[in-house]
């Protein structure tokens, strides 16, 4: 279907299938429930999911086929968000034009970044590409918001004042972004029983751009392109001397990984129509490395799965705090309940970091293949014990 | 030529930070080929060996005042270092005033200690793999070990003053024969930079004059003869990564006077400290230490009120911009040996 | 005619010569031997043709055209292919990719933007590369994943990846090093099936004695960088100065 051989249109169809129906998967307790923290189905937590989904599956076309580790990708993020608010702020709300201007103009900084780190490989091409972002990072914070030029806005960053051009907006338009006329805001909510399901514009929006950008990536992968690209990362010396020119191939990578990270900063300014600086730094692009290699580098649903993981545990981690544990471990004799509490203690709430940490440390070392391969460990062992079950019952029945 | 002057003492004290975090890293990379993005985390344990040694003598005990009333008027709780009981107050003062470079003979065997745990326990495990998978353990490292400060020191930075006899300036101007007050430079910056020779010079003698340090070396241009010679270079190795991690460490120390530690300022310094060690050229000790200088004054340059009024915002990219041409012209850096990370 | 010309090249690494006045010339549909003892500059000469070095001075023409100066991806895009003395292969990938990549190469030149077209549909290149499978004898392990080929099957793999390209001149840096005989002497008929049914001219360096005469149509002798005979194999055989050079030494 659609160019996709078995496997991959259903694990396509199965990503369409659980983001469309996310607002309910996602808030299984009910809304009164003590349970009702661990929902992770309202929009602006869901959004999240899809746009950083978006941004790890470019960054994954990158790293994951070549390689080449860019410690810099949140630049691109950061200039597709800028573009957006700009379109906001010159013309209109409508987020097509926005989100057309983020994907260029990242796609030229791309370019640009692109063209000269990809000079250089291994360790020198990280550093390079961070120094990138920490000076775009610099510009935007300071630089490029003085009076005579005010195009960031600097530390209160971009955002839409009530005195701004707005050339195509109209009174009869929403003041939010819109796709022709339809608030990104509005969300219908919906009761049943105790639950309560929330359908939001971004959400889907963000979603439908999320399942293109997927689509798009099991192509690449599944392409010649793909493949070599993957020869890049295997032996680029003998891509070179097989008479194919290395350079384009990874330079084409880079722009599109940067198009997408473009296009995941435009999506944030559609679901919140400002953009910061914050968004360049180089923990941003730090954050964007973990979940790659956190759900599997090279593979395609990794990145999307490590996105999710770490936006929902970042959101409700740190929101359970001393009592919640205490509840949980209310059963417990009051002296193990204070102990166990004492120690989850460090690792919940604003320690949320710190597990992120020691997780992303365990996984470099003994799970290089990020969540995707411990999935699989996982499936092999039952097979195998299943198997064995099978083989044993066998044996038991001629015994009998 | 005075405010020429000034720039360059004041572009000393960072120098001499990046300098000194510089060499660490370059030591490490030249001896055991590791990229190590948790160095910059090793400075900031180095700053809060400071704070904790502050802290430890700073410990006190209550007693109630009568006499005294605070403003609810409720009699006042004094608190009184031990330091100050068992000593007088004058000499546990003085011991109390004197905690950053006191700090100094508590962060050395620490660091020493963290360096070799770290090399042994976790980067160890690393040599064969490719430098992305070093950079990114090494990347959640430090991720691992800010949380930690961070869970017992809070997110604020932590004044951590210098002795007081230490806190005036000098008046360099004078010296020198221009107008008083033309170049007046903070004491503990002039020590920060002599004592970052000091860490320097010594680290320099220690390869070149002992045997210890001549192994090392010849490790470093050929691991696998030194190897085949039946010298042990692991462990000479390891024991040069807990040397770098003492250099960033005590950099660390002495920087607090200078800026309040918090829990991100070895990141902020690693990014820094790794353009400059590219500037530099991979895996030369000499042009690690050069090129922290240079770019620590260049820095102060581009911040001059003319500089930045002529090019708004050029001391906050400049390093940026120097790395980004020194790696496209020269890529083997001011003095890297041939051949070393090259492609 | 010949196909490849070296002309008066010469190459210092910081003041040592590893070639002075090169002068070789190999004529099309032979195979070509460059022998001589180790450190004689017949690795240096190879990646001189190849782009990998650049000469001090000299010229190096294939086909009537320049090779200096060129990158090692041109160089290839013009006709020479080279097999490494330890194989170079994708090792990440499958081998039927690994033959795919030089096939997409020859086709599409150096770059091409396909990202949006799939393998599968790519039949043509597909039948192309299973027949060079074939004539290999490598068409079982089609789907395996190049690392885990043994170091035979490696060599032979690349030797496929290169022979798929329909190279006019083929370079092979010690093809046999370390193989065992019966290896020797298989790879010794697949390279002269290759010359004959394929007419690909060859520039072989070889230690194995061996191979050389079992191949060679013309041989070069190179010592201390500079070309000391060329000749044929019955010529070098009974040459006295190539065997004080070398013949000799080796048989001490």
């Amino acid at each position: 279907m659609l160019g996709l051989n078995k496997n991959d249109t259903t694990l396509f169809v199965v990503i369409i299938i659980l983001t469309i129906l996310a607002p309910f998967l996602l808030n299984p307790f009910p809304t009164e429930s003590t349970l009702a923290q661990f929902n992770a189905g309202y929009p602006d937590l869901m959004e999240k999911f899809v746009v950083f989904g978006i941004f790890a599956i470019g960054f994954n076309i990158l790293f994951g086929l070549t390689g080449y580790l860019s410690f810099g990708h949140a630049a691109f993020l950061g200039v597709g968000s800028y573009s957006a608010v700009w379109i906001y702020k010159l013309f209109t709300y409508n987020v097509i034009p926005a989100l057309i201007l983020a994907v260029i103009v990242s796609g030229i900084f791309a370019v640009l970044i692109g063209y000269v780190s990809l000079r250089r490989s291994g360790i020198y091409f990280s550093i390079l590409t961070l120094a990138f972002a920490q000076m775009s990072f610099a510009l935007a914070y300071s630089v490029l918001s003085n009076p005579k030029f005010n195009l960031t806005n600097g530390e209160t960053g971009l955002q839409i004042y009530a005195n701004d051009l707005q050339l195509f907006h109209r009174e009869s338009l929403p003041d939010f972004p819109h796709i022709f006329g339809l608030s990104m805001g509005s969300t219908y909510k919906l009761g049943v029983g105790p639950w309560e399901f929330q359908f939001n514009v971004a959400y889907y929006f963000c979603a439908i751009m999320m399942i293109l950008s997927f689509y798009f990536a099991i192509r690449l992968f599944r392409s010649p392109f793909g493949m070599m690209l993957r020869a890049v990362k295997s032996n680029q010396q003998r891509l070179n001397y097989t008479g194919l020119n290395s350079r384009p191939y990874m330079l084409a990578a880079f722009v599109i990984s940067g198009m997408y990270a473009g296009l995941a900063g435009g999506l944030l300014a559609v679901t919140d129509p400002l953009a910061g600086a914050e968004r360049m730094q180089w923990t941003a692009s730090g954050e964007v490395v973990l979940m790659t290699i956190l759900g599997g580098a090279g593979t395609l649903i990794g990145p999307v799965l490590g996105a999710g993981f770490i936006k929902y545990f970042e959101n409700i981690f740190s929101k359970i705090n001393d009592q919640v544990l205490h509840q949980w471990f209310t059963f417990l004799p009051d002296g193990l309940e204070n102990l166990l509490v004492a120690i989850v203690h460090p690792f919940i709430g604003k320690g949320w970091h710190l597990t992120l940490g020691i997780l992303f440390m365990l996984v470099v070392i003994f799970l290089p293949g990020g969540l995707v391969e411990g999935g699989q460990r996982i499936a092999r062992t039952a097979r195998r014990l299943m198997r064995r079950d099978k083989a044993a019952d066998a044996s038991n029945v001629s015994a009998e | 030529m005075d405010a020429l002057l000034l720039q360059i003492l004041n572009g000393l004290d960072k120098g001499s930070a990046y300098a000194l975090i510089a060499l660490g890293l370059t030591l490490i990379f030249g001896t055991l080929g590791v990229v190590n993005f948790a160095h910059g985390a090793l400075f900031m344990i180095g700053a809060f060996c400071a704070v904790f040694i502050q802290g430890l003598l700073n410990l006190s005990y209550e007693t109630i005042d009568e006499t005294q009333k605070d403003f609810l008027g409720n009699p006042l709780k004094v608190k009184t270092p031990y330091l100050e009981n068992w000593f007088g107050p004058e000499t546990g003062g003085a011991i109390i005033d004197w905690s950053v470079p006191l700090a100094i003979l508590f962060a050395i065997p620490v660091m020493i200690a963290v360096g070799v745990i770290m090399e042994r326990g976790l980067i160890k495990h690393f040599y064969k793999r490719p430098h992305a998978d070093q950079i990114l353990v090494t990347f959640g490292l430090a991720i691992v070990l800010q949380e930690v400060i961070k869970y017992f020191y809070g997110a604020n930075p932590i004044p951590t003053p210098a002795p007081s006899s230490l806190t005036g300036a000098f008046d360099f101007g004078v010296l020198l024969g221009f107008d008083p007050n033309a170049i007046i430079y903070p004491y503990w910056r002039m020590i920060y930079f002599v004592f970052a020779i000091a860490i320097i010079g010594s680290v320099f003698a220690f390869l070149q004059f002992t045997t210890f340090g001549m192994v090392v070396r010849a490790g470093m241009a050929d691991r696998e003869t030194v190897s085949m010679l039946g010298i042990n270079i692991d462990k000479r190795f390891t024991m040069m990564f807990g040397i770098a991690a003492a250099v960033a460490g005590l950099a660390g120390v002495m920087y607090t006077p200078i800026n309040p530690p918090n829990y991100h300022m070895g990141m902020d310094f690693l990014v820094l400290s790794f353009v400059v060690v590219v500037v530099g050229g991979m895996g030369s000790l000499p042009g690690a230490v050069l090129a922290g200088f240079l770019l620590g004054i260049l820095e102060s340059f581009a911040s001059t009120t003319w500089a930045t009024t002529t090019i708004p915002g050029i001391n906050q990219v400049i390093i940026y911009v120097v790395a980004i041409i020194v790696l496209l012209t020269r890529p083997r850096g001011l003095m890297g040996r041939k051949g070393v990370m090259e492609e | 005619m010949a196909i490849l010309e070296v002309k008066g090249v010469n190459k210092n690494f910081g003041g040592l010569a590893a070639l002075s006045d090169v002068n070789l010339s190999v004529q099309e549909d032979t195979v070509h031997a460059i022998i001589g003892p180790n450190g004689a500059g017949k690795s240096t000469l190879l990646n001189c043709l190849v782009g990998k070095l650049m000469p001090d001075s000299g010229s190096v023409m294939f086909d009537g055209q320049s090779v200096l100066g060129r990158k090692p991806h041109e160089i290839n895009q013009m006709g020479i292919s080279r097999v490494f003395q330890t194989p170079e292969i994708f090792g990440d990938l499958t081998v039927l990719e690994n033959i795919m990549i030089p096939c997409f190469a020859k086709r599409d030149g150096a770059f091409r933007m396909h990202a949006f077209e799939q393998f599968a549909h790519e039949t043509e290149l597909i039948d192309k590369s299973d027949a060079i499978l074939a004539d290999v004898s490598m068409a079982g392990q089609r789907d395996a994943h190049a690392a885990s080929l043994s170091r035979g099957d490696k060599r032979r793999l690349e030797m496929a990846m290169c022979l798929v390209q329909e190279p006019r001149l083929l370079l092979l840096d010690e093809p046999t090093a370390g193989m065992a005989r019966a290896d020797t002497n298989n790879t010794i008929d697949l390279l002269k099936e290759i010359n004959s049914k394929r007419h690909i001219t060859m520039v072989i360096i070889e230690h194995d004695m061996h191979v050389v005469f079992s191949l060679a149509e013309r041989i070069t002798v190179l010592a201390q960088g500079t070309p000391l005979v060329e000749d044929t194999p019955d010529n070098i055989k009974g040459n006295p100065k190539v065997q004080e050079a070398y013949l000799g030494e080796s048989q001490n």
